[in-house]
């Protein structure tokens, strides 16, 4: 896509204040920058399309012109998809969302609270602590994916549900995400008069100060959302059993055995494609929420 | 804020659970790998039966520093680095300058399609672009045929470009969307005052704007780094259709191949640690270069 990085000739929108001369018309740069976007939306957004009408095709039809509809098949492809290895795309599912709305829901409030603890309270080494945080995004996440199969396995806990759901729900980014928003939501003041009316610090964060903190809430359990939804490696690493697999390690199974069965070829693709759904969803409403979080942010 | 005795109680349950989890799920397991990374297991005679437990200190690291195969990984990681970043950063910065300008359209419409792909699983983005690879399945290919191009994605030459594209496009939107949110922090007055001294737009792009975000680009330097050096589900799905991506070819894949085909869990556990240190060491290395140009 060398398109998007050639930089379209820009003008300025020659403001009142200014008396410099005009070196273009304006509906030239504005269609330059323009096309520049939907060139780079063009190839983002190819690759999706051609998942969603290959989902359409029966295996027959995916080989040889791939944007041309053929006969609709879609329906079919739900149905062998709903029907195929005993159910066991539904479970994939059921389980994907089990563990990314619960995982983030989780892991996203623990950060929430220990963002709020270091932005509103003082303590000796605190910046130090912090800084350990940090340390904790810095650490490869595949990378530990093996030591904590290594120690799942001496623990014995390989294989089950809770190898996969832990290991999520610490997020050091939401902490420190959550220590900015708790720094530009949460006023001082609204601390001070809390605890002149008497209450106590626990009782101000979970009444007063986690309404404030929503926005950020949300943007950190959105953001983990799709990371767990998209977790392969420890997935893959830790559960052998497939009725505790996650869509990506499903689809990934199926994958793997398509050059043998190429009837598992339209499944992977409108596997694929139904997966994709939650996670543009969350991505909408994260998009809704920045909205309403900036005016928020703005009172004052 | 004065700190009062009664803060602490509070501070401290506040913090308790996430410091747990992150006890338990990353110092902890390190500090296991770093352990196990000390021992071998010597099978004597077949199956399970006698294996024994020793010792080794350093070995396996040297085992796995030994080996051309893991060496070949960085010299993958190092390959796969210098032709992404540049691409991946740098097109993500225009686009969010784009539409960031007063010229830009349909503001939502662009984020949200640019970012798509990073809503799609990492695995099925490596599935997709396979079978946007193959000859025969592929419309892209066909394309390319009828312009009359033979590019063969699935060429051992091609094979790191094929994941640099695959990359390129789960997070390039995911780039964009950070770096026009940084660009939206940016007080408008700011912006508007270069516009009233004269300044076009592409000089408040590159003069007010662009430093305004340096740290939110060092930022995705430092993860698009960390991200590189643990390349592993692209090349996984590629590897068995590319000739060049053996199951090695990356040191993440070389430590899942010596944990789950040669069942050496010491030199997974060292290589896996060495992976860590890399990791951290060049974040330093990054954050070092990003703070010395001056404050963010």
């Amino acid at each position: 896509m060398t398109a998007t990085m050639t930089k379209p000739p820009v003008t300025r929108p020659a403001p009142a204040a200014s008396r410099a001369p005009r070196r273009k018309p304006m509906w030239a740069s504005k269609i330059a920058v323009n096309t520049a976007l939907v060139l780079a939306t063009a190839y983002t957004v190819l690759p999706l399309t051609w998942l969603l009408v290959a989902s359409t095709k029966s295996l027959g039809d995916l080989s040889g012109n791939a944007f041309t509809l053929t006969e609709f098949h879609f329906f079919e492809n739900l149905g062998d998809l709903a029907s195929a290895d005993g159910g066991v795309y539904l479970r994939w599912y059921l389980n994907s969302l089990l563990y990314a709305v619960g995982g983030a829901g989780l892991g996203a409030f623990c950060s929430v609270a220990c963002g709020y603890a270091f932005d509103k309270f003082s303590f000796k080494g605190k910046e130090k602590l912090f800084g350990v945080v940090l340390l904790g995004v810095l650490v490869p996440t595949t990378a530990l994916a093996l030591p904590l199969y290594l120690l799942a396995s001496e623990l014995g806990v390989v294989n089950t549900f809770w190898a996969v759901f832990v290991p999520v729900l610490v997020n050091p980014f939401g902490v420190y995400l959550a220590r900015i928003f708790s720094a530009s939501y949460v006023p001082g003041e609204v601390l001070e008069a809390a605890r002149v009316d008497g209450a106590g610090e626990l009782t101000t964060f979970w009444s007063i100060s986690l309404k404030m903190l929503m926005p950020g809430f949300v943007t950190i359990f959105l953001f983990q959302f799709t990371g767990i939804w998209n977790n392969f490696f420890l997935p893959l690493v830790m559960l052998s059993d497939r009725e505790l697999y996650p869509l990506s390690l499903g689809l990934y199974s199926w994958h793997t055995v398509v050059t043998a069965e190429p009837e598992y070829y339209p499944l992977t693709i409108t596997g694929a494609l139904l997966a994709v759904v939650p996670v543009v969803i969350a991505f909408l409403s994260l998009q809704r929420h920045w909205k309403a979080g900036m005016t928020s942010g703005a009172v004052k | 804020m004065s700190v009062q005795k009664s803060h602490r109680g509070a501070a401290t349950l506040l913090m308790a659970p996430f410091f747990a989890l992150f006890l338990g799920t990353l110092v902890v397991p390190i500090g296991y790998a770093a352990y196990l990374s000390l021992f071998t297991e010597r099978s004597s005679g077949l199956g399970f039966g006698g294996t024994e437990t020793l010792f080794t200190g350093l070995g396996n690291y040297l085992h796995a520093l030994g080996d051309p195969a893991f060496r070949a990984g960085f010299g993958v990681i190092a390959g796969y680095v210098l032709g992404y970043i540049p691409v991946m950063v740098g097109g993500a910065l225009v686009l969010a300058l784009l539409l960031d300008s007063t010229l830009a359209r349909a503001k939502r419409f662009f984020q949200l399609t640019l970012y798509l792909p990073h809503a799609v699983p990492g695995i099925i983005a490596a599935i997709i672009w396979l079978y946007l690879y193959t000859p025969g399945l592929s419309p892209v290919v066909a394309a390319l045929r009828e312009g009359g191009l033979t590019w063969n994605f699935l060429s051992s030459d091609h094979a790191l470009s094929s994941v640099i594209n695959i990359s390129l496009w789960e997070w390039v939107g995911y780039n964009v969307v950070i770096f026009y949110a940084a660009l939206q922090a940016i007080p408008r007055e700011v912006v508007e005052a270069a516009s009233v001294d004269g300044a076009g737009e592409l000089r408040t792009a590159l003069s007010i704007k662009l430093p305004m975000i340096r740290a939110a680009v060092v930022m995705t330097v430092l993860f698009t780094v960390i991200g590189a050096l643990q390349l592993f589900t692209e090349p996984m799905i590629l590897n068995g259709a590319n000739p060049a991506v053996n199951t090695t070819w990356t040191p993440n894949m070389y430590a899942y191949d010596a944990a789950f085909r040669r069942g050496d869990y010491g030199v997974a556990a060292a290589s896996s640690i060495l992976l860590a240190l890399v990791a951290a060491l060049l974040s330093f290395v990054v954050t070092r270069i990003g703070n010395r140009k001056g404050a963010a």
